[in-house]
């Protein structure tokens, strides 16, 4: 770390015209296990997204008189009691996976970015009481809150997103409003200021888009958690629902018959694993190049 | 220190009572009556059951009576289990989810700190990669993942601890409490790494050293302090998410907990139960915070001095 760090300032010191971007994505590149991590995600990203023109069989086909089989030629990573493909049912399943970790983590981040840089740029009494109000939600038991909010309302998709997305914004709007607190001080933010902006001109045109640094670290950080978040309610049967399929949804089947087929809870878990491994390798990195300080709790 | 404490557990009620009138009224606000899936029963012994549940009040009244209630302790008869109070059957769990997450903190703190102050020692080197590396799958492989993969390699395949149940017989405590502990060994791991980096290049380390300290005692009684203050308060936060994966965990070993009472709750749609069990455990992890805040003010001054600005 503190190599890397003077390495950064001469880097900086040296007037070579690069600019912030280019410095981190140069850092970036010479971190190996982030980069895997990225190439990891474009490619289960791309798969995914294509599915259903890849994917080997249908997602509901089932082939009965098969059962549960090993994996083979024709079933690279074997099939479910009902004889259904487990690669093509991981890949649909992903796109579920992915799905509530990129929109949950959005309506995260739409929320977190807003207030906190409301919170930020108000000052005073105004910030003062948002904060407080972020603490006190810190400080409340958000699985417990989701679970209830899924029995009450029923476990549909749009209200899974929400749910989620409602519990991860504490952090981000923590992070967004520290960095605005300082970006307000700035010699551009005054002209903006006397030029006659709307404040929200400016936080929206000048604050946030300086504050961003921290805040795409946050959100490849928050895209796992999320995912691991979904994963575990529809593992308790209280996320996706059947028809739809997911990661976690494919673990909790996979761990009622891991006796007999250990393969339909491995490779899912397996695919969850190494997923949130890759984002959390590729924050860590971002992490680094971007060279963001502050600490995550 | 005083003002702090006395400042802190004031800013507590609110939460606590925020949580119990959100959670109560979102109950309420549950579509369908607790009662709106058995066959059709008479009008009369549906108003008498609606007068046992108080459900002919009017929501205020209802809430109300509740808090009262609330202060004695009681918290109203369970809607699944019939003649079961609801605060007999979250005691009845306590003590069992309790010691699974006493067991489970033990095991994180212990291999968390160890491993992280092994790794912070010799940064960037093997010694510092292992551990760290073995702590990334740790924070990647959920509980619900690890537990049923420890069943499979040691109840199923080696045969060697029992799959499930709770104090039957001895063994069967071993797997839920790593399954539980292993992510949070993994955090406190990459804490007490990153913490005992910091403090070691201080001046007051150089200072022992340049004292002639032998190392070991550098390490253990100078820098262990500092370095370790950020486990300290992730404690609270910690303990707050193992009462929740003790949910998972529950579930997978069929521990009776309280995390289990709860998941059978929200499906069996047991409102009262739903209702005490996330005032209770809300409570439970306010006051934990409060604490792990307390003695983390406690042992680092600067914390009490910033509150008094």
């Amino acid at each position: 770390m503190t190599q890397n760090s003077t390495i950064t300032s001469l880097d900086n010191a040296v007037p070579k015209g690069t600019s912030l971007w280019d410095d981190a994505l140069h850092r970036l590149r010479k971190n190996r296990l982030a980069m895997v991590g990225l190439i990891y995600l474009v490619f289960i990203l791309v798969i995914c997204l294509l599915t259903p023109w890849i994917a080997p069989y249908g997602y509901e086909e089932q082939n009965l008189r098969l059962g549960a089989s090993a994996p083979s030629a024709e079933h690279w990573l074997g099939t479910d009691t009902f004889g259904r493909d487990l690669l093509t049912r991981i890949l649909y399943g992903g796109r579920v996976s992915l799905l509530v970790g990129f929109i949950a983590t959005s309506v995260a981040l739409v929320i977190g970015v807003t207030y906190g840089a409301i919170a930020g740029y108000a000052g005073g009494k105004v910030d003062n009481i948002l904060m407080r109000l972020v603490d006190i939600l810190y400080a409340l038991p958000f699985m417990i809150f989701i679970i209830l909010l899924m029995v009450v309302f029923g476990r549909n998709l749009f209200l899974l997103f929400l749910a989620i997305g409602a519990v991860e914004w504490l952090v981000m709007a923590r992070i967004v409003r520290g960095q605005v607190q300082s970006l307000r001080q700035q010699e551009y933010v005054e002209a903006a200021m006397s030029l006659g902006l709307s404040p929200a001109a400016i936080i929206f045109r000048h604050l946030i888009p300086n504050a961003l640094g921290p805040v795409i670290v946050y959100t490849t950080l928050t895209i796992p958690n999320v995912m691991l978040l979904e994963a575990f309610l529809s593992f308790l049967g209280l996320g996706i629902q059947p028809p739809e399929s997911s990661w976690g949804l494919l673990i909790s089947y996979g761990v009622e018959t891991m006796e007999e087929y250990p393969w339909l809870l491995i490779y899912p878990g397996l695919a969850l694993t190494l997923t949130l491994f890759a984002l959390n390798f590729l924050g860590d990195g971002l992490r680094d190049a971007l060279d963001v300080k502050a600490s995550k709790d | 220190m005083w003002r702090f404490i006395g400042f802190r557990t004031l800013q507590s009620i609110p939460v606590i009572l925020a949580v119990i009138t959100v959670t109560f009224f979102l109950v309420r606000a549950a579509p369908g009556g607790p009662f709106s899936n058995e066959k059709a029963v008479s009008p009369q012994v549906q108003a008498a059951l609606e007068a046992q549940y108080r459900l002919d009040q009017p929501p205020m009244q209802q809430y109300v009576s509740y808090l009262v209630d609330l202060v004695s302790g009681d918290m109203g008869p369970s809607f699944y289990y019939p003649g079961r109070r609801v605060d007999e059957l979250i005691l009845q769990g306590l003590p069992i989810t309790a010691e699974l997450g006493l067991y489970a903190l033990i095991i994180a703190v212990l291999i968390g700190t160890v491993s992280g102050i092994f790794a912070a020692l010799r940064p960037n080197t093997l010694q510092d990669y292992v551990p760290m590396s073995i702590a990334m799958v740790g924070i990647c492989m959920p509980s619900f993942l690890l537990g049923p993969t420890l069943v499979l390699v040691f109840g199923i395949w080696l045969d060697w601890l029992p799959v499930s149940g709770w104090g039957a017989g001895p063994g069967d405590k071993i797997l839920p409490s790593i399954t539980l502990g292993a992510m949070y060994a993994a955090y406190i791991a990459r804490l007490s790494r990153s913490g005992m980096l910091e403090v070691m290049t201080q001046d007051y380390l150089r200072t022992a050293r340049a004292k002639g300290l032998p190392e070991h005692i550098v390490i253990l009684k100078h820098a262990l302090r500092g370095g370790l203050l950020p486990v300290v308060s992730y404690l609270g936060p910690a303990f707050a998410a193992l009462l929740s994966g003790s949910f998972v965990v529950e579930t997978i070993f069929q521990i009776p907990g309280l995390g289990r009472f709860y998941i059978q709750a929200a499906f069996n749609r047991d409102y009262t139960m739903i209702l005490g069990t996330t005032v209770f455990l809300s409570t439970l992890i306010v006051v934990f915070n409060l604490l792990s805040d307390i003695i983390a003010a406690w042992l680092n001054p600067r914390l009490r001095y910033q509150f008094r600005k």
